[in-house]
């Protein structure tokens, strides 16, 4: 089956005063819809600069990414952000000061009429369990709520696919795997493809089907979690991967009665 | 796995663009309109160049020898010493009011804004007499000692450099105070309660965490005041301070010679090039947008000794720069009302002028600053947004320009500008209207914007460095075009940063002088032309009714700003 | 959005309010008048020019750059009179070109040949002499001018700014009467005596005085009328009760004159009413006129054998410095540039 985000031999580099510097050459890989895949590595090895390739945000030098059949981004080639149809959640969660959580939620629905836009809203706030601060500001809201408006938001307008830039990363570690394992049902039960960048190999491994380790630029490895533990392709993956961490991880699956 | 070629349902649409503009970069149209608005603004300064051109050399030797390196000494040294204290000042008055609790504290954050409403001239004037030797205040000190006639005993006169210093410090420092507060109140929590828990005295917190942090703020709110303090031309000369401005005006006035004017004009441009540039530089380091939640800092409480020091420490500036000059101008007021018994109707009238034209000019120029703002994001080198930073730039040297100096600049433009429309109209409709724009408040609204650009900018360059990057990612990936975005997402957030700078802008064309004078149409007064006028003849209880109105129409926008501050910081 | 359009209907709105503002045209019975003296001092004068004669007058008052704008304006300018105080700006106006030579009959006959340009091109409407404020208790009762550098007087002068045109006009006359070195001496001899900065207006002087800054003083005379004429109990008139007047004279002077300066007017180059500037300007010179200048500005006539206010008429006669004003005139660039070179001002 065709894969819906096709990313084949992508170059993006920077230009700096000092020239041109390099951050990803010849970068492949592939996601099947309804899958959640995951850009794992430390920072400045690339993956945001990937992720914010497939957003929009960054010309490619060479190579092409597509979603479907549509393409999205060449090498002098860019659609706008605004028509690719593709979500996002930021680590700063980015929710609009000045508009309350239903507002914010409404925001990319602009098109539709009124009730339809209600209807909706109603609809995202059920699934984020969050009815009851509908009518509340971000700066009332703890970290873990705003990131499930984040959530709402993105998904609001039904996108193609989903992308997460570190959303976790500002949160303190108990809301963050809880939310993790949140997130990762929410997309389950809407179906939603999504593609999680983090350098937190404990988010990588609650939320996605498909992890790649990234290294300078390229993947190391791209796996399940489970592949990527038992069967490291080399020393730096093994090392990546703590053991022990992968452990709680697979019992709470296990205990949810989710497979591996 | 069978590859289909049934294309998967997609609601992203196949428009693209070739060659894709860099990203946070404002669309041409943009660019156009801030180059135009930057042009408009250097056209003056090309009139200067080319008038300062038109002088010999023999009076430009004399004014080497004579006149610049006095004028120079004395403008740097107020700079200087007006920069300390007004920093000194501004800092620590915003510190005071953000970090600690104590009584009349809420009201103190937004009564230290008070001197805004006070022209330098105002203050100076007012203070000549209040510590003059028969004032009340060494009356007062000789009644005490024991002195029977001022012939005995005498305070230093006010007249003087030192004397320029302090009451320039005292009425600019809000400019340091206000932009500085609004970082310590919103940006700097988390970091100082990191502080805090480290272990850092009060002193230390300060010294070490929030006087960084808030460096951007200060170097603004400092630009502003300088810039202020080097257009000052009545303060300088009621107190016999020789400043480059008051230099420029005895150039031109008295000696009739624009030539020279013009080249010590270009002088001054040059310090002001200065001043911008170390500003910018020391801007550019500092990354201003936070992304961490913004709430406001935990105040710590005060009582019984540090209280009263604290409210003794941040009542004092608001005494000096206000209080008393607004008293002395009400007890004037008061004596010239009891002895004539009423206002005049020219009075009337030039309080319904100042404030007409204001609000035009103040739509004008925020108007204008959005424009070139919006066109410089992104401008780097290389980038064809970078011109659009140079026009920003460019449109800020209008405030350099003193307003004298800038309206003479302008008159040559306009008038071409009016005599080809004249030839225009004439051409089309057979009639000769005469000039249109010099007899319209065209000229002024010109010379205002051009003027008081800089704080519109200024204010919207760091209202929006304060929206952080992701939310217009977000924006834009949920479906709104950038034009769609600065509509629904950067025009709302910058509300505060317009509303702060429309503000400043109306109190600034309220109490400008120089340029109005020259400037205005035919029997046009504000209230500032109107003073100085009473002043000219010398009868100053009169002037001093005009100046209240002044101030008392100044509080206005500043009692809005202080409310609003109160909102948004707390 | 609901922020713009609102912003857009305010602006339009100002955009037709600011047309309102638009000039009137010419029109036939009226004159122009651009002047650099305050309105309220000549608005008098105007109000009974336009009831004897029913021609309106239409003033702009210009304090700097006179010259610029009426030079700007050009051809179109509709100014018809140019009125400004101080020799040196109407000297000025003349030679910017800005100016047209008129004669008049009554203007000759009343204004002495020095307070008139040769050729018509300014007038003298009224004189103010420059003369001493003295401390009232002080025994003197004669000074000239070049006795302010002795230094017996050393911390005891007070003056305004030597770049005022008020000063340079004086040091002009100077310059004419005792030669250029002997002035930048007499200048640097008055700058070591004075007990504050030269700055500040000539009333400040008298304040000072009573302030017990300084004892003497240079001022122009018709300040002490206000002063003197002010209510009792004002600022005014203490300062005006704490000092007495002495008309310095030039010390080599043969007829003992004391330095005026003058306000004047000019018919302006492209005057679209040439007649009726002709008309003010006879009409500011004659008795009724002058009278006023003399009562209600305490300035000293230029017409002869008007009636002067009582306190003006106890400074005695003014016997005006023969110097023709034209002469002085052509000191003044050098009068500045020596203000300079002393540092008068510093």
């Amino acid at each position: 089956m065709q894969p819906l985000l096709s990313v084949s031999h992508i170059s993006l580099a920077y230009d700096t005063p000092e020239g041109r510097q390099e951050i990803v050459t010849d970068f492949s890989m592939a996601l099947e819809k309804g899958h959640i895949g995951c850009l794992l590595g430390a920072s400045g090895c690339g993956k945001t600069t990937i992720l914010r390739a497939i957003a929009g945000f960054e010309p490619l030098q060479a190579g092409e990414i597509r979603l479907g059949t549509a393409l999205l981004s060449s090498s002098g080639f860019l659609v706008e952000p605004e028509h690719r149809n593709v979500g996002m959640m930021f680590q700063d969660y980015a929710l609009f000061p000045h508009l309350t959580v239903e507002k914010n939620i409404a925001f990319g629905l602009r098109r539709r009429d009124r009730r339809e836009q209600e209807h909706r809203v109603r609809q995202l706030l059920e699934l984020v369990g969050l009815e009851t601060v509908a009518k509340r500001y971000p700066h009332e809201l703890s970290g873990g709520q705003q990131q499930r408006v984040a959530l709402a938001r993105a998904l609001a307008p039904e996108p193609d696919l989903l992308l997460l830039d570190e959303p976790f990363s500002n949160l303190d570690i108990d809301t963050r795997e809880r939310l993790a394992f949140e997130v990762r049902d929410i997309l389950k039960e809407t179906g939603h493809t999504a593609l999680l960048v983090t350098h937190n190999q404990a988010e990588a491994f609650a939320i996605a089907d498909r992890i790649g380790v990234m290294r300078h630029g390229a993947i190391v490895q791209w796996d399940t979690p489970y592949g990527l533990h038992n069967h490291p392709a080399n020393e730096f993956v093994a090392d990546f991967v703590r053991r022990e961490a992968l452990m709680a991880q697979r019992a709470q699956a296990y205990l949810r009665g989710e497979g591996s | 796995m069978a590859s289909t070629t049934e294309p998967l349902p997609l609601q992203a649409s196949h428009s693209g663009t070739q060659r894709p503009r860099p990203w946070l970069e404002a669309g041409w149209g943009w660019r156009a309109g801030a180059a135009l608005i930057a042009i408009c603004v250097a056209a003056p300064v090309a009139t200067l160049v080319w008038l300062a051109g038109m002088g010999d050399a023999g009076h430009w030797s004399h004014l080497i020898r004579y006149v610049l390196p006095e004028a120079l000494t004395n403008t740097i040294l107020l700079l200087a010493g007006v920069g300390v204290l007004v920093a000194s000042l501004g800092t620590g008055a915003a510190w005071l009011v953000t970090a600690y609790t104590f009584p009349t504290s809420r009201i103190l954050s937004w009564a230290l804004l008070l001197p805004l409403a006070v022209p330098t001239y105002i203050v100076a004037f007012a203070y000549l007499d209040v510590l003059h030797p028969i004032g009340p205040v060494q009356s007062l000190i000789r009644n005490l000692l024991g002195y029977a006639s001022p012939r005995d005993f005498r305070l230093p006169d006010l007249r003087s450099m030192t004397g320029a210093i302090f009451l320039l410090g005292f009425v600019l420092y809000p400019y340091v105070y206000l932009s500085t507060r609004v970082m310590f109140a919103t940006q700097a929590a988390n970091l100082i309660e990191a502080g805090r828990i480290l272990g850092l005295s009060s002193r230390g917190v300060f010294l070490r965490v929030a006087l960084p942090l808030a460096r951007p703020a200060i170097i603004v709110g400092l630009s502003l005041a300088l810039l202020e303090t080097l257009n000052d031309i009545g303060a300088s000369e009621f107190l016999g301070v020789q400043t480059l401005t008051v230099s420029i005006y005895s150039t031109w006035i008295t000696r009739s010679d624009l030539a020279g004017a013009a080249q010590i004009a270009l002088a001054m441009l040059g310090l002001v090039v200065v001043l911008i540039m170390a500003e910018r530089r020391g801007r550019r380091r500092q990354r201003y947008s936070n992304t961490q939640r913004m709430r406001p800092m935990q105040a710590r409480r005060l009582e019984g000794g540090p209280a009263l020091l604290a409210m003794a420490l941040g009542w004092l500036p608001i005494v000096v720069g206000f209080v008393v000059p607004v008293m002395y101008l009400a007890s004037e007021t008061a004596k010239h009302l009891h002895l004539t018994g009423g206002v005049s109707e020219q009075l009337w009238q030039s309080g319904l002028n100042t404030v007409r034209i204001s609000l035009l000019a103040t739509i004008v120029v925020v108007l204008c600053g959005l424009i070139v703002t919006w066109a410089a994001r992104g401008a780097r080198p290389g980038r064809p947004a970078r011109i659009a930073g140079l026009c920003a730039r460019a449109s800020t040297m209008g405030y350099a320009l003193p307003g004298t100096v800038l309206a003479i600049a302008l008159l040559t433009p306009i008038n071409g500008l009016d005599h080809a429309l004249s030839w225009l109209r004439q051409s089309l409709t057979g009639m000769s209207p005469g000039l249109i724009l010099m007899g319209s408040s065209t000229a002024l609204i010109a010379a205002y914007t051009i003027r008081f650009l800089a704080i519109s900018i200024g204010s919207l360059e760091s209202g929006l460095a304060r929206i952080p990057p992701s939310l217009e990612q977000a924006s834009r990936l949920l479906g709104e075009s950038p034009t769609g975005t600065f509509r629904r997402v950067h025009l709302p957030l910058l509300r505060p940063a317009i509303g702060a700078s429309a503000l400043l802008v109306f109190v600034d064309t309220m109490k400008e002088l120089p340029a109005t004078l020259l400037l205005r149409p035919v029997n046009f007064d504000t209230l500032a032309t109107w003073l100085y006028a009473e002043a000219a003849r010398g009868t100053y209880e009169e002037g001093a009714v005009a100046a209240l109105a002044i101030v008392l129409a100044g509080l206005l926008p500043v009692i809005l700003l202080a409310r609003h501050q109160l909102k948004s910081g707390h | 959005m609901h922020v713009k359009p609102s912003r857009m209907t305010l602006l339009r709105a100002f955009a037709a309010a600011g047309l309102t503002f638009l000039a009137a045209g010419a029109n036939a019975t009226e004159v122009n008048l651009y002047t650099t003296r305050e309105p309220k001092l000549i608005q008098p004068l105007l109000d009974d020019f336009t009831q004897d004669t029913g021609i309106k007058v239409n003033t702009v008052f210009i304090k700097d750059g006179l010259l610029e704008r009426v030079k700007a304006e050009g051809e179109k300018s509709p100014a018809d009179v140019l009125m400004a105080v101080d020799i040196g700006n109407l000297v000025d106006l003349v030679q910017g070109g800005v100016t047209q030579a008129v004669s008049s009959k009554t203007l000759e006959d009343v204004i002495p040949a020095n307070l008139r340009d040769p050729e018509g091109q300014w007038y003298a409407l009224s004189l103010r002499d420059r003369i001493a404020y003295v401390a009232k208790d002080l025994d003197i009762n004669t000074l000239t001018y070049e006795s302010f550098a002795d230094p017996k007087w050393k911390g005891k002068v007070c003056i305004r700014s030597g770049q005022h045109p008020y000063n340079t006009g004086l040091i002009s006359a100077m310059i004419a009467h005792d030669g250029l070195e002997a002035t930048e001496k007499w200048l640097r001899g008055v700058k070591a005596n004075l007990a504050r900065k030269a700055a500040g207006g000539d009333r400040d002087v008298a304040r000072d005085i009573l302030g017990g800054i300084c004892d003497v003083g240079i001022a122009n005379a018709y300040y002490v009328g206000h002063m003197k004429n002010a209510q009792p109990g004002t600022d005014a008139r203490k300062w005006g009760d704490a000092i007495k007047v002495i008309r310095p004279t030039f010390q080599n002077g043969k007829s003992r004159g004391t330095h005026v300066n003058i306000s004047g007017a000019s018919v302006a180059k492209h005057a679209p009413h040439k007649a009726e500037a002709i008309q003010l300007l006879e009409y500011l010179v004659s008795e009724k006129a002058q009278s006023k200048y003399a009562n209600a500005n305490y300035e000293y006539p230029v017409r002869a054998g008007v009636k002067l206010d009582p306190v003006v008429a106890s400074f005695g006669p003014l016997v005006v410095d023969p110097l023709p004003l034209a002469e002085i005139a052509k000191n003044r660039k050098l009068a500045s540039q020596l203000v300079d070179k002393v540092g008068f001002d510093n």
